[in-house]
């Protein structure tokens, strides 16, 4: 039996909880009992500078690796309980390309498409629909080798939509692109989860990605520093913006890391 | 998830392998090209110098590229087998890896189709390399093209799941080459691919326990009996289990809560 996910007592029903989540890579703590929601319509941005633990985080709510302790959800399904079941309302955009370099655009999706268990017309369909919103359907049949970081990025956003997943997982995913890309895709996926009520959890050091009324994570070595609307958390500190509300949160890792 | 979803991801994983096959035209030149150096070249050579004695499957005389036929078919599927591990490796290591192991299907069947996948191209391989050994003049028996094909699969299903096995294990795609150096020719050279057992057992009787330790010894032994029609169930035992462990110790490695895959220990909290 499916368990019915909390609410946080407006009524809203997270379609991703991750809960007392802690993880080691030998001695060293990665995640220190790491909890939190995300909610569908919403885009909840995970802050933090290089090192913090997003990458690990991702790698466990996506199974790649299983969490030790704590408890994760999707959707309501516990990824321990269910297994890859779990993953079936996910889509990912890992920070690392991760397209067939020699496949065409086409080629690629529909490897996904059948990975998905889609069918072919239905995939195709769902291929056109997703690469128009991307203006990327006239390069459906070049090769993803000629394709520049900006277009691969947004062919990877595309494939990530193509089930119609509930939760959308972003890691890094602007890294490397110039301003107006970066600009584009992280206005589309803002309106991709109003418009189709997907639930986002968009990792990123840039402040400039995050709009004021997101859902806000701060995460430093391991553990959640500041969670919340972006607005809020900003006026929590005292602080001026986004960037000096950081630097207050967790110190010199901000300067190193994390830029606007 | 239906059984639709599961063929249609099947088709899926099989048609991308295909397809990279097919987009690597060189690749298939070199999977030719290295067997036939060995029929024509050294097989010609040693025709007149090794003469093979009437031993089973055989029931008459060979000429020694007949004798090394079955070994150069397994030595294909032993370099696609690594080939296959070696493109996991790299799928890992660019990442294209993450988006098949976070399907919402079971690891052990994303492993099996990926294998599965392999051994068609192998498949594709050891059946042209036939076709051109047919016309430098080696002929088998005719109904022995067809009666080896299961023998085929299951032979490239135990070096494409022992290449499956090493790519859980190797961390760097440069650690590869040598890796597949001394997997492959250790294995090659310590069977029964070149020269039968007995001739072995004359020269050293270590080499000849080592051989009869070699899983490839056995896969030769499975092809060469079954293109004559007959069934070796010492060599079929030795292949199906050599199979299955190193199919089980693959899953295992690849399995997210406890395999080597992971390469990180998480301590209790």
């Amino acid at each position: 039996m499916q368990k019915e996910a909390p609410s946080d007592g407006s009524g809203r029903v997270p379609v991703l909880s991750v809960k007392d989540v802690s993880y080691w890579y030998g001695s060293k703590r990665a995640l220190d009992d790491v909890s939190f929601d995300v909610y569908p319509g919403r885009l909840t941005a995970l802050l933090g500078p290089n090192g913090a633990g997003k990458t690990t985080l991702f790698s466990l709510i996506t199974r790649l690796f299983d969490a030790p302790t704590g408890r994760i959800e999707i959707d309501g399904r516990s990824a321990a309980e269910w297994g890859f079941k779990a993953l079936g309302p996910l889509g990912v955009v890992f920070q690392q390309p991760t397209l067939d370099l020699d496949l065409t655009v086409r080629q690629n999706l529909r490897y996904f498409a059948s990975l998905r268990g889609l069918r072919r017309k239905e995939a195709d369909e769902r291929m056109d629909r997703a690469l128009d919103a991307l203006d990327m359907r006239e390069r459906i049949d070049e090769k993803v080798r000629s394709l520049n970081g900006g277009h691969r990025r947004r062919v990877e956003i595309a494939r990530a939509l193509l089930h119609s997943p509930k939760l959308l997982l972003l890691d890094e995913p602007t890294i490397g692109l110039d301003v107006p890309t970066r600009t584009a895709i992280v206005q589309h996926i803002h309106a991709l989860a109003r418009t189709e009520n997907i639930g986002v959890l968009w990792a990123t050091h840039l402040f400039d990605e995050i709009e004021p009324n997101d859902d806000l994570l701060v995460l430093d070595r391991g553990r959640i520093v500041a969670r919340g609307e972006a607005k809020a958390v900003v006026a929590e500190t005292g602080a001026e913006d986004l960037g000096g509300a950081f630097k207050l949160l967790i110190g010199s890792d901000a300067e190193e890391d994390v830029a606007v | 998830m239906t059984f639709m979803h599961y063929f249609r991801a099947f088709n899926g994983i099989v048609w991308r392998e295909l397809l990279r096959f097919l987009q690597q035209r060189e690749r298939l030149l070199a999977a030719l090209v290295r067997p036939l150096i060995w029929l024509i070249i050294f097989a010609a050579g040693f025709r007149a110098a090794l003469g093979i004695s009437i031993i089973p499957p055989y029931e008459t005389y060979i000429t020694y590229d007949v004798y090394i036929t079955p070994g150069l078919l397994a030595m294909i599927q032993l370099f696609q087998g690594m080939q296959s591990s070696l493109s996991m490796v790299y799928d890992r290591e660019m990442g294209s890896m993450r988006v098949l192991l976070t399907t919402p299907l079971p690891r052990w069947f994303l492993l099996v189709s990926r294998l599965f996948a392999g051994v068609l191209v192998s498949l594709a391989q050891v059946y042209t390399f036939l076709l051109v050994a047919w016309l430098c003049g080696v002929e088998l028996p005719v109904w022995g093209y067809l009666v080896a094909l299961p023998a085929l699969v299951l032979t490239g299903m135990m070096f494409g799941a022992l290449g499956m096995l090493l790519s859980s294990t190797i961390k760097q795609l440069e650690n590869f080459a040598g890796i597949m150096n001394f997997v492959i020719f250790p294995m090659f050279f310590a069977s029964s691919a070149l020269y039968p057992l007995w001739k072995m057992r004359e020269g050293s009787l270590i080499l000849y326990e080592v051989c009869l330790y070699n899983p490839f010894t056995w896969a030769v032994e499975l092809i060469r009996f079954s293109f004559y029609l007959k069934m070796n169930w010492e060599a079929l035992g030795v292949v199906v289990g050599c199979t299955l462990v190193f199919l089980a110790l693959s899953v295992w490695a690849y399995d997210p809560s406890r395999g080597i895959q992971q390469r990180k220990v998480a301590a209790p909290a």
